[in-house]
């Protein structure tokens, strides 16, 4: 037995030890995701137990540094844990924006003592962060931000508005990005790290056409930071910034953007039926949803080849960008489906039969799939200069 | 297994590249239908190929052959996609060789080894109309004396006309039987046509057609699988091969796009360009990551490997028809020229979508599969 098969069947020897079967069940509603934080409510014991089983050994990150909290595995031995989740249908024990951008960030650019001190609580998910990027006036022209960092000596003190802040009502602390230069555009943005207990700090929700709230304005009234947090070098945070995006949309690639990855027409068949043929009745509509199907299982064929080159570095730096693109256009596609297969009935808004409108609700919520995180058109726009090197891009 | 090549694998693409480039470029191609020639590829440029080994690469090793696999055959497909090379390689180094080795016994003893040494052209004749069909072959092989009596007509039989053995599949009392049916056969005429990318194929009839009962490819009503492991080689080869078109097709028009000037600027340039190529790259790379992993699934004997193999040949579809079409309208009226090489990539591309089960065969049958 290779030592990478030995690993797997360690990993598939403590999975089965220990995750509850409740959390063999597909994520069905918003509190079956595990967040963390200080103000976390675990929807069950279930949800406690895995979250602590897998942190003490590593597995909420395992490919993290032990030091850090995590179980220090190889990119072979990652890809293997993640099938033995796969294959139990293990839900995640911890998602956070600490684990997928905070963390790799810190990885990159973070002194020691950072790593030590702010890595592990994410692991541990004790720790809840949200991200500040975006502004009202800075979308996709985001390095034209304007939220300020006045130097007072030992702290600043930080002025302005975020908005896009996911969760940032329910977060913790946040990672945001602030002008502390206003004469130079690139070199002139802190990436401050801070509390959002901190005096100063308010955030609002935005209602969404899907009628829920994940994001938030978040307004800076004179919030002191200590000259302590922050990551990388003064006015150099652009250069984290960009690291993070990149990592962002690797993390949006590889986490699946294509959505669910089985095959929309035969969850559809099973839902509604067929013909006497064996056939989605609707022909038009089955053709669709067998071209989508051809779609998503190249697109999982990408994210599988993607993955394996980005770990080995073997990947072009802007590929995620194309993984980005191509993976959101695909879920929005499948929504489309959804609804579309789902007829009169996935209109409906709150009903119970239709778990409060869930169709229609993630329907509208994919639209913003190719807005945040880099809108489709930047997407673009990065592949045609950076990858093909078309002029004046 | 990782879905990139492995060191040998990028070394058999180092040397099959430019060996390709400088022996069959696009010229090559033209050369050979400008001189009307009636084989539908290069002979000299064949025993190139077998010095390479190429033939032989998917036949086993005690066959005389290589025993690679499809990810190695796809990297010479890609490259003979890249340049427009007519070929026997699909046909006969990788379809029949697939139908063969799965067969065994007399048949893969007498034709492999002549395979892998160059000396044998095979043909595939499966399909028997205009679309591909192959749930529904009409071609009967009727037991007669020691052997069997074929009649039938076939066609899209590439190379049919010059093949030394043609691998005909038959409907026998139980199924579907699959014959090795040599050149000289009695009741065998080929009537080769010049296709669109000009490619021979032939309209094959076979008119009692008398063969041996070892003509038998495997066994008699057992041909199913071995005419499944033809098709999925085949299928997933020609995916390969697309993949190359559309490559050769975007690298033309990406560098197009960097030298034309219109209103004072490089077209490149105009956003509204600059977004069609970048989405054209992004299929490119789905369908690459595609065919490979429907190689690796073939390679591996997984079961999985059918629904790969149709979302390959699907996608590689779909990919390279919009790089082709991308590459005629970005080189606007110079594309549509005779003199310029892209239309020729849009010409094979057609030829290949078609082969084998084009675009919508493949989505209904990955419907099928998915029980819908």
């Amino acid at each position: 037995m290779s030592d990478l098969d030995a690993f797997r069947a360690e990993v598939r020897g403590w999975l089965e030890a220990n995750c509850p079967a409740e959390m063999r069940e597909p994520v069905r509603e918003e509190g079956d995701v595990c967040w963390g934080g200080r103000n976390w409510v675990f929807k069950n014991d279930a949800q406690k137990q895995w979250l602590e089983a897998c942190a003490a050994k590593g597995y909420t990150v395992p490919d993290w540094p032990k030091p850090y909290g995590g179980a220090g595995l190889t990119p072979e031995q990652t890809k293997i844990f993640k099938q033995e989740m796969k294959r139990i249908h293990a839900r995640s024990p911890l998602d956070s924006f600490g684990i997928w951008m905070l963390g790799p960030a810190l990885l990159q650019f973070g002194t020691e003592e950072q790593k030590v001190e702010y890595l592990n609580p994410i692991a541990r998910g004790e720790i809840r962060w949200c991200q500040g990027y975006s502004e009202p006036g800075s979308g996709s022209d985001l390095v034209s931000l304007q939220t300020f960092g006045e130097d007072k000596g030992d702290h600043w003190v930080v002025n302005g508005s975020k908005i896009w802040t996911s969760y940032a009502d329910q977060a913790d602390w946040i990672f945001c990005l602030v002008r502390t230069d206003k004469t130079n555009k690139y070199q002139g943005i802190t990436f401050m790290l801070f509390d959002m207990a901190s005096k100063g700090v308010t955030t609002k929700p935005i209602l969404l056409i899907s009628g829920n709230s994940p994001f938030c304005e978040t307004f800076f009234d004179d919030v002191e930071v200590p000259k302590t947090q922050f990551i990388g070098e003064v006015n150099r945070g652009w250069d984290v910034a960009k690291y993070l995006l990149g990592h962002e949309r690797e993390m949006i690639s590889g986490g699946g953007a294509g959505g669910d990855m089985v095959s929309i027409g035969g969850a559809f068949a099973k839902a509604f039926g067929k013909n006497a043929a064996g056939e989605l009745d609707d022909p038009i509509l089955r053709a669709e949803m067998a071209a989508f199907d051809v779609d998503v299982f190249a697109y999982r064929a990408m994210g599988e080849r993607f993955m394996d080159m980005w770990k080995t570095g073997r990947a072009h730096p802007a590929s995620s960008n194309m993984m980005k693109y191509v993976g959101t256009e695909l879920n929005k596609r499948r929504h489309e489906l959804v609804m579309s297969g789902g007829g009169s009935e996935a209109l409906e808004w709150d009903s119970e039969e239709t778990k409060g409108g869930a169709r229609a609700r993630g329907w509208l919520r994919t639209k913003a799939n190719s807005i945040e995180g880099g809108t489709s058109e930047v997407m673009l726009n990065v592949i045609a200069k950076r990858i093909l090197d078309l002029p004046g891009a | 297994m990782p879905l990139y090549h492995n060191d040998d694998q990028a070394m058999l693409k180092d040397s099959v590249a430019p060996f390709v480039a400088e022996q069959a470029p696009v010229s090559h191609l033209r050369k050979l239908r400008d001189s009307a020639d009636a084989t539908g590829f290069s002979r000299d440029l064949w025993a190139q190929f077998t010095e390479m080994g190429l033939p032989g690469m998917l036949v086993p090793e005690a066959h005389g052959g290589l025993g690679m696999g499809h990810m190695e055959a796809g990297i010479v497909l890609e490259e003979i996609g890249r340049n427009l090379t007519l070929s026997p390689f699909l046909s006969t180094g990788v379809g029949a060789v697939a139908a063969l080795a799965k067969a065994g016994g007399t048949q893969a003893g007498r034709w492999l080894p002549a395979i892998a040494s160059g000396e044998a052209i095979i043909a595939l004749a499966i399909d028997e109309g205009a679309k591909h069909r192959p749930d529904r072959i009409a071609t009967t092989a009727t037991r007669a004396g020691n052997g069997f009596r074929l009649d039938g007509k076939k066609s899209f039989v590439l190379h049919g006309h010059v093949a030394d053995m043609s691998i005909v599949a038959a409907k026998t009392d139980g199924g579907i039987t699959l014959f090795a049916v040599p050149k000289d056969a009695k009741g065998v005429t080929a009537d080769p046509r010049r296709l669109v990318d000009s490619s021979l194929a032939s309209h094959v009839t076979l008119d009692g057609v008398e063969v041996d009962a070892d003509a038998v490819i495997g066994e008699v009503d057992a041909g199913g699988d071995i005419l499944d492991a033809l098709l999925a080689a085949t299928r997933t080869g020609a995916a390969a091969e697309m993949v190359g078109v559309g490559q050769g097709a975007m690298d033309m028009t990406v560098t197009y796009l960097k030298e034309r000037k219109q209103f004072g600027k490089l077209i490149g340039e105009f956003q509204g360009l600059q977004h069609r190529a970048a989405h054209l790259y992004g299929e490119m790379e789905v369908a690459r990551a595609t065919v490979m992993k429907a190689q690796q699934l073939l390679d591996e004997g997984n079961e999985g490997a059918k629904l790969m193999v149709s979302v390959a040949k699907a996608k590689a579809g779909r990919a390279a028809n919009l790089a082709v079409r991308e590459g005629v309208q970005m080189h606007g009226g110079i594309g549509m020229t005779d003199e310029y090489d892209i239309g020729l990539y849009m010409k094979r591309d057609r030829a290949l979508a078609e082969y084998m089960g084009d675009v919508h065969y493949h989505i209904d049958l990955v419907a099928r599969m998915n029980g819908y």
